[in-house]
């Protein structure tokens, strides 16, 4: 594949930012659009529009197989085994909060756990608290190595007899760290525990297969995936959607509305209540078509070799503590210097164009343990090159020289 | 935008040797503030004496370069002052880094002006406004004994 062509689909690139060329480090957090999203929302809205799943007019009716189309899309892109199992949702945050909240209501009680891990984002924690405040239940957090990865070991130790569901990272945004996470949902199973596996950084970045990881439950972000924001999906096998109650309730959820009782929808639509974000659940199609045009195992490479590169390349620069050192890691690089903040780092960066993220990462819990209020971090997406790389070791000088190091 | 107007001499060696860094015994009064988007958090201790004067004043905390050098010369500037005096420099600092283009209080000889006036190159960046302003928000909560948190983020 190259690169330079994939980079000039993404119109971000075309104009200077600030008086530079754009170095893109932030994907982790949201990456770029390529043009066929941007105009997929575009022509949607001007050439197509209508409401999916009510009218019968020709543009209901269009708009309805445009919008299924993308559920098939996922599927495909994920191998799950039936499109009924794909859920649109507003991002993976509602996914997970979708799983917590409904699972929570039927299937966890006082003093049941629920097992996490210290490297997770705030949004597979969050959902977990509020039930630990309604119901009581009890919150566990399978712990990070010194390289920050979290092992299979570490998960079962904390598994006991009240564990009533697990739910893990598939990469993490801080460390890279790649979960085992198709032997942690064979441990679980064998115990008959559920698995919901938080994929933000696993999909837009790893091969998927839900059929052959197995698990139970699996969020996905649009916007981390080339997609538009607004958009992301709740992948859940069938059993749970028909076993587990509704999330939201309003239009199209339902079956039939009577005074006296509501009986609610067949699947999928069952747990997509309202009008849904339609013009992003169709660009989204153009993301996974754009991902698989170049294939996910040439992303992965590439990624790989950007990743390899990156650490040499910061490793050899004096005063960068790189953290964590997993064995299987995604492109994800957080970093210290030792005598300069997070936050100064990114902002010396940005005068140069390069842009990363500095701060908790949405990870409190992880940066407690270690002991960091805050870091810096370069993560990867499709579109970058070495050279954004040679630039960020280069804006990193600069900015040691600022604060004469 | 300048780098050079962000990170002037005087704020790199506040910032890396910040003044009045940890907590004092006798403190009567004092607060906490955080800024839950990056994680920085300061804790401003002081002594207020019988005549409402800043005996002593110290803080506690990490943040970046900005975020210390701010509580380092604020600390610095407020010792000595009247209560009166000091609200009235938080709310002349505060306007200066929010809008107006100088400091106008008459309590600051100028030398003490310009200092203040070296932490001005955030206006230039405003996701970095918070870190200059958290330690001047959590001084004022500690002097009206709020128990109140203070959050950059509302």
């Amino acid at each position: 594949m190259n690169i330079d062509d994939i980079k000039r689909e993404f119109p971000i690139f075309d104009d200077k930012i600030q008086n530079n060329d754009l170095v893109y480090l932030d994907s982790a957090n949201s990456s770029q659009k390529p043009r066929v999203v941007v105009d997929r929302i575009y022509d949607f809205y001007t050439k197509e529009f209508s409401n999916v799943g009510r009218s019968v007019h020709y543009l209901a009716v269009a708009a309805t197989n445009l919008y299924e189309q993308s559920r098939v899309s996922v599927q495909k892109y994920i191998n799950a085994k039936d499109k009924d199992e794909i859920v649109f949702t507003k991002g993976a945050t509602e996914a997970i909060n979708l799983v917590a909240n409904t699972f929570g209501q039927k299937y966890l009680s006082e003093g049941d756990e629920v097992l996490l891990t210290e490297l997770e984002h705030h949004s597979n924690y969050v959902p977990w608290h509020f039930l630990r405040k309604a119901k009581n239940i009890k919150i566990e957090f399978a712990e990070i190595n010194d390289d920050g990865e979290v092992t299979l070991e570490a998960i079962e130790k904390k598994i006991t007899n009240k564990t009533k569901i697990i739910s893990v990272s598939h990469l993490s945004n801080v460390t890279g760290a790649i979960l085992p996470i198709k032997e942690i949902v064979q441990l679980a199973h064998s115990k008959n525990i559920p698995v919901l596996i938080d994929g933000c950084q696993g999909a837009p970045h790893l091969k998927l297969d839900m059929q052959d990881i197995d698990c139970d439950f699996y969020a996905i972000s649009g916007h981390k995936m080339y997609g538009p924001t607004g958009i992301g999906v709740l992948y859940a096998k069938k059993k749970w959607l028909e076993d587990l109650p509704p999330y939201q309730g309003g239009g199209g959820m339902i079956n039939e509305v009577k005074k006296e009782g509501i009986t609610y929808g067949e699947l999928p639509n069952k747990y997509e209540a309202g009008t849904m974000a339609t013009a992003q659940v169709i660009a989204f199609n153009e993301s996974i078509k754009f991902m698989e045009k170049i294939g996910i195992q040439n992303i992965e490479k590439h990624e790989k070799e950007l990743l390899d590169y990156g650490l040499e390349k910061l490793r050899k620069n004096n005063s960068i503590n790189i953290i964590g050192n997993p064995k299987e890691k995604g492109g994800v690089i957080s970093f210290t210097i030792e005598g300069v903040h997070p936050h100064d780092i990114a902002t010396i960066l940005d005068e140069d164009g390069v842009a990363i993220r500095a701060g908790h990462h949405c990870c409190q819990i992880l940066h407690d343990k270690l002991n960091l209020p805050a870091t810096a971090r370069a993560s990867f997406g499709v579109y970058n090159t070495k050279d954004d790389i040679d630039k960020l070791d280069e804006a990193i000088n600069k900015c040691k020289k600022i604060f004469n190091l | 935008m300048d780098l050079k107007d962000l990170y002037q001499e005087i704020i790199l060696d506040h910032g890396k040797n910040p003044r009045n860094l940890g907590k004092f015994d006798n403190y009567n009064k004092d607060a906490k503030g955080n800024n839950p988007l990056c994680g920085d958090n300061v804790h401003v201790y002081l002594r207020l004496n019988e005549n409402k004067k800043v005996e002593d004043i110290a803080f506690e905390g990490h943040g970046c370069a900005i975020s210390m050098a701010s509580a380092s010369i604020m600390t610095d500037m407020v010792r000595g002052k009247e209560e009166k005096e000091v609200k009235e420099i938080v709310t002349d600092f505060l306007g200066m880094i929010k809008e107006k283009d100088s400091l106008e209080t008459n309590i600051l000889k100028d030398d003490e002006k310009t200092k203040l006036m070296s932490l001005s190159g955030v206006k230039q960046y405003p996701m970095r406004v918070k870190c200059a302003t958290l330690s001047w928000h959590t001084l004022t909560s500690a002097l009206d004994n709020s128990d109140q948190i203070v959050k950059t983020e509302e």
